[in-house]
């Protein structure tokens, strides 16, 4: 049956209007319509558009439609619940289907930043609400009583007076002929009224990924279809003087080679864009035979001014870089030198951490096939916007030409927001026409990521007689080339603690880099929130106090007014401290941290942070052997991400996941030796284990702030609890990342 | 080469050189998706399938290697509609986040209950540290183990 659907804007705006039409073969169809971009995208399409939120159809079924990219943070339940809520659906009635990206339908469909769930509560619980308010009037005409004497019960609107009842699928027919309300007139239901929002359901996709079934874009089988490899540069910016050509198209099972043609700039810090890069494409009947022919070719590469790179350069140039006066001037309160050299106590240390890969267990890959000037994609990228938009402008493919289906992705964690294998798929089924299989193998994946940026940190502060913060000096040392930062890796004006010691200063230069960086989950956060709650710590100790209260005393500082900081664009990105100080307590009474008792080897460390909409703060509880190996025990958590809990597994999911790979990270490093990446697989580059998972407790503090995300939030904090409470055991400050350098390990 | 597989209890024939690793035979060759690349050299356990019952990575063992061996894989393991013990607490607990790795994790735990029906946490540990999960769903894996076992987990 192919139905007529229904489908809304990301952001609700008055503007926004509801557009009802019966479904081919029965039922009810509720479509929601912002006129310009709809006309924008598509004039004329106003009438009916093949797409929608909800299908209720004659037996009842409740088909919605789950938007965001699937990366395993679980939108495709989370994310339907709220309308379903609203409709007063039977969770049980409910069927899932997945959009194709059409943002022009559909909103926003990137999975990134922790936004999928604060994007969406607004919207789509208003469209399940005016669902409901329409099949409320389709019973309440039927019967001839006034709509406001009926009720509804999970998929039935009911008339309690005379007893009659009708299940949603009986008047979904009636209900397709009304006029469907205005959506900001809608009523919302009060939460305490609340069946689906607040408890666990299980992830839609639960029974697929247990029985094995094909479902990641990796799992993509089309008739005909062959499989490509590509050997890109190990030197970025690298290009192809020549290779062995004939002797690999005659290798077994091989189609098709050819050399890339590469788009992407070659600028001296290369920009987050979705280019082709350089290298060479094998095709053949199958992965393996692509991946075999491989090991025979012999490229001649020019590699470019990036072989000149190594992480030891990097640190020479950074420590020459801290040594002189900053370049950048990111945030002064006050006279921080002054306060400084009038501090009765100052700290001063340096903190580095280093580049880091995603991982992300299923590697980059994309299917694509070009056939009568049509190119048809189906990949499993978490932001298909800016992979769409290369497309259709490195491929020449006019806008009506290009379908993608968004497939889910065996695990995202920000390098999916880039879409170079998609561009790459779509390069070689124009060229060959496909259907084609692009998977890259793992260590094409760890040797081409968007890495996380390293950095370099020189922190100094002064503390006053009572022990109090009152100068803080933060100079960073990221890549960049002075006007711009490589993306992902420099620190904003807002970094805890800015604004709220009396004397303060922020700063930021730039070292030259030819490498990809990019988001890596909690971007930003999981490397400044390690350095500056470590060095928080730090000047707790040196004060002789709890670090608890330095924390506490310095959130309560009034914020200062400074002018020149541009005020940021969502006032929900602004930091609350009251928030963050209701988490650090409970996390503190939770864990008994005022209780801990001093142990030799065993230690408790504290550390909170506001990234991503969220409020987090963790205390890790750790053991560590005469070798200095770290065992963590028992990770708390708090949180506080505002009114509602939307799945409670599924977030605490979330969580365990944020804050192992928190722990993971504190193991992990990707470095440069002659411009070329030298961790190749996971043994180089280790995740956390089962056995090393610790023990987590968490609690949430709920607030009266609409609900956000919990993708990123826990991971930050992870870490610096953990190496505040090696110091803590120890007395030893970790102020280099990861943990071997230091002289530990994960036990 | 054509090489005879005995696979969930089906015979059936690949033809493809005998270093081919089975996950690729498995993938590419049959279609059974559900056995999943990760690594590539034996260190993820995302390939896992059992070979008589045992848990072997598929990516490293070849077409040449298996012999007369039978082969589980994940789709192997649910009779029709109903699940196996492991694939029912993987549900029921929600273990997945991603799901990429589970099919590995399930097998893994499957060869786990097979030997030992009441694993301690220890055992757990020790039959389960090399399955690796990049999204963290350790907490949960250890759950559903003491659940599929129907027995309660102990503390640590
Ligand atoms: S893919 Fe076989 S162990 Fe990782
Ligand atoms: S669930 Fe994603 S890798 Fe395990």
């Amino acid at each position: 049956m192919s139905a007529a659907e229904f489908n809304v804007p990301a952001t609700l705006s008055r503007r926004s209007f509801l557009q009802l039409s019966a479904a081919a073969g029965g039922g009810f169809l509720l479509g929601l319509y912002e006129p310009g971009a709809m006309f924008a995208q598509r004039p004329g399409a106003l009438s009916l558009v093949p797409n929608s939120f909800i299908r209720i159809s004659p037996d009842g079924t409740i088909t919605l439609k789950a938007r965001n990219a699937e990366i395993g943070q679980g939108v495709r339940t989370s994310l339907p619940m709220m309308i379903a809520e609203e409709l007063d659906a039977d969770w049980a009635h409910v069927r899932i289907e997945q959009a194709d990206y059409n943002e022009a339908l559909y909103g926003g469909q990137s999975s990134g930043g922790s936004t999928s769930t604060p994007n969406a509560w607004q919207p789509l619980r208003r469209i399940g609400a005016a669902g409901r308010e329409l099949l409320v009037t389709a019973a309440a005409e039927m019967w001839g009583v006034p709509a406001s004497e009926c009720s509804t019960e999970p998929s039935r609107v009911l008339h309690k007076a005379s007893g009659r009842s009708s299940g949603y699928g009986e008047l979904a027919d009636r209900a397709a002929k009304l006029t469907p309300p205005a959506l900001d007139k809608v009523t919302l239901k009060d939460p305490k009224d609340y069946r689906i929002i607040g408890t666990s359901r299980i992830n839609v996709d639960a029974r697929t990924i247990a029985t094995g079934k094909p479902i990641f874009g990796i799992d993509t089988e089309l008739p005909g279809m062959l499989h490509a490899v590509i050997e890109r540069c190990p030197v970025f910016g690298g290009t192809v003087r020549s290779f062995n050509e004939a002797e690999i198209a005659k290798l077994p099972g091989v189609k098709h080679v050819l050399s890339i043609e590469p788009t992407l700039s070659q600028d001296a810090v290369l920009p987050n864009e979705s280019g082709l890069e350089p290298g060479v494409a094998i095709i053949a009947t199958t992965w393996w035979q692509a991946q075999q022919a491989r090991k025979a070719l012999k490229i001649d590469w020019d590699f470019g001014s990036g072989s000149t790179q190594s992480s030891d350069g990097f640190a020479k140039q950074a420590a020459a870089t801290l040594a002189k006066p900053p370049v950048n001037t990111l945030r002064v309160d006050g006279d921080v030198d002054a306060a400084l050299t009038s501090a009765h106590k100052v700290v001063e240390a340096d903190y580095t951490f280093p580049f880091l890969a995603h991982g992300t267990l299923e590697p980059m890959g994309t299917t694509a096939q070009f056939k009568d000037g049509k190119m048809e994609i189906w990949t499993q990228s978490q932001n298909p916007a800016p992979g769409a938009a290369a497309v259709r402008k490195t491929l020449g493919i006019a806008d009506g030409d290009l379908t993608v289906h968004m497939i889910r992705a065996g695990g995202g964690f920000g390098r999916r927001l880039m879409n170079d294998y998609m561009l790459e798929a779509g390069y070689l089924a124009k060229k060959l026409g496909g259907p084609i299989k692009l998977t890259w193998s793992r260590e094409d994946d760890f040797t081409h990521d968007s890495y996380r940026a390293a950095g370099y940190m020189n922190l100094k502060a002064g503390l006053d007689a009572d022990g109090k913060v009152v100068a803080w000096r933060q100079h960073h040392v990221t890549f960049g080339d002075g006007a711009r930062f490589a993306a992902g890796s420099a620190v904003g004006a807002d970094e805890f603690p800015a604004g709220r010691v009396a004397s303060y200063g922020l700063y930021r230069s730039p070292i030259p880099l030819r490498l990809r960086t990019g988001w890596l989950r909690a971007p930003g956060a999981n490397a400044f929130c390690w350095v500056g709650q470590s060095f928080l710590d730090e000047l707790a100790t040196a004060a002789g106090r709890d670090p608890l209260d330095v924390q506490l005393e310095v959130l309560s500082n009034t914020l200062i007014d400074n002018p020149k900081v541009p005020p940021s664009r969502n006032p929900a990105a602004i930091l609350i401290p009251e928030r963050l100080k209701a988490v650090l307590e409970m996390v503190a009474e939770k864990s008994d941290w005022r209780k801990r008792t001093k142990q030799p080897g065993r230690g408790m460390g504290i550390a909170a942070y506001f990234c991503h909409l969220g409020y987090f703060a963790e205390v890790a509880d750790v053991s560590v052997d005469a070798r200095n190996r770290v065992t963590v025990h028992t990770i708390w958590a708090s949180g506080d991400v505002g009114s509602q809990i939307i799945n409670p597994r599924a977030a605490e999911n979330q969580c365990y996941g944020g804050i192992m790979e928190g722990l993971s990270m504190l193991q992990q490093e990707v470095t440069l030796v002659d411009g070329k990446v030298q961790q190749t697989n996971y043994p180089q580059h280790p995740l956390l284990r089962l056995r090393q998972a610790p023990k987590i407790e968490l609690y949430f503090c709920k607030t009266d702030y609409s609900p956000t995300g919990l993708g990123e939030p826990t991971l930050p904090p992870a870490l610096p609890a953990v190496t505040n409470a090696i110091f803590a055991a120890t007395g030893k400050r970790i102020r280099t990342l990861p943990l071997q350098k230091s002289g530990f390990s994960l036990a | 080469m054509a090489f005879k597989l005995q696979i969930n209890k089906q015979q059936k024939t690949v033809d493809a050189a005998g270093d081919t690793p089975l996950l690729w035979a498995l993938r590419d060759v049959l279609l059974l998706k559900g056995t999943k690349y990760g690594c590539g050299v034996g260190y993820c356990g995302a390939c896992t399938v059992l070979l008589d019952g045992r848990p072997v990575r598929s990516c490293q063992t070849t077409l040449a290697d298996v012999g007369d061996s039978a082969i589980t894989t994940i789709e192997g393991l649910a009779t029709s509609d109903l699940l196996s013990p492991v694939q029912q607490a993987w549900v029921d607990l929600d273990v997945a986040q991603c799901g990429y790795c589970q099919a590995g994790q399930i097998i893994a735990a499957t060869a786990l209950l097979a030997k030992t029906p009441q694993p301690t946490d220890a055992q757990i540990d020790a039959a389960m540290s090399t399955n690796l999960c990049r999204c963290g769903t350790y907490t949960r894996i250890r759950e559903a183990i003491h659940h599929a076992a129907g027995s309660i987990g102990g503390a640590k």
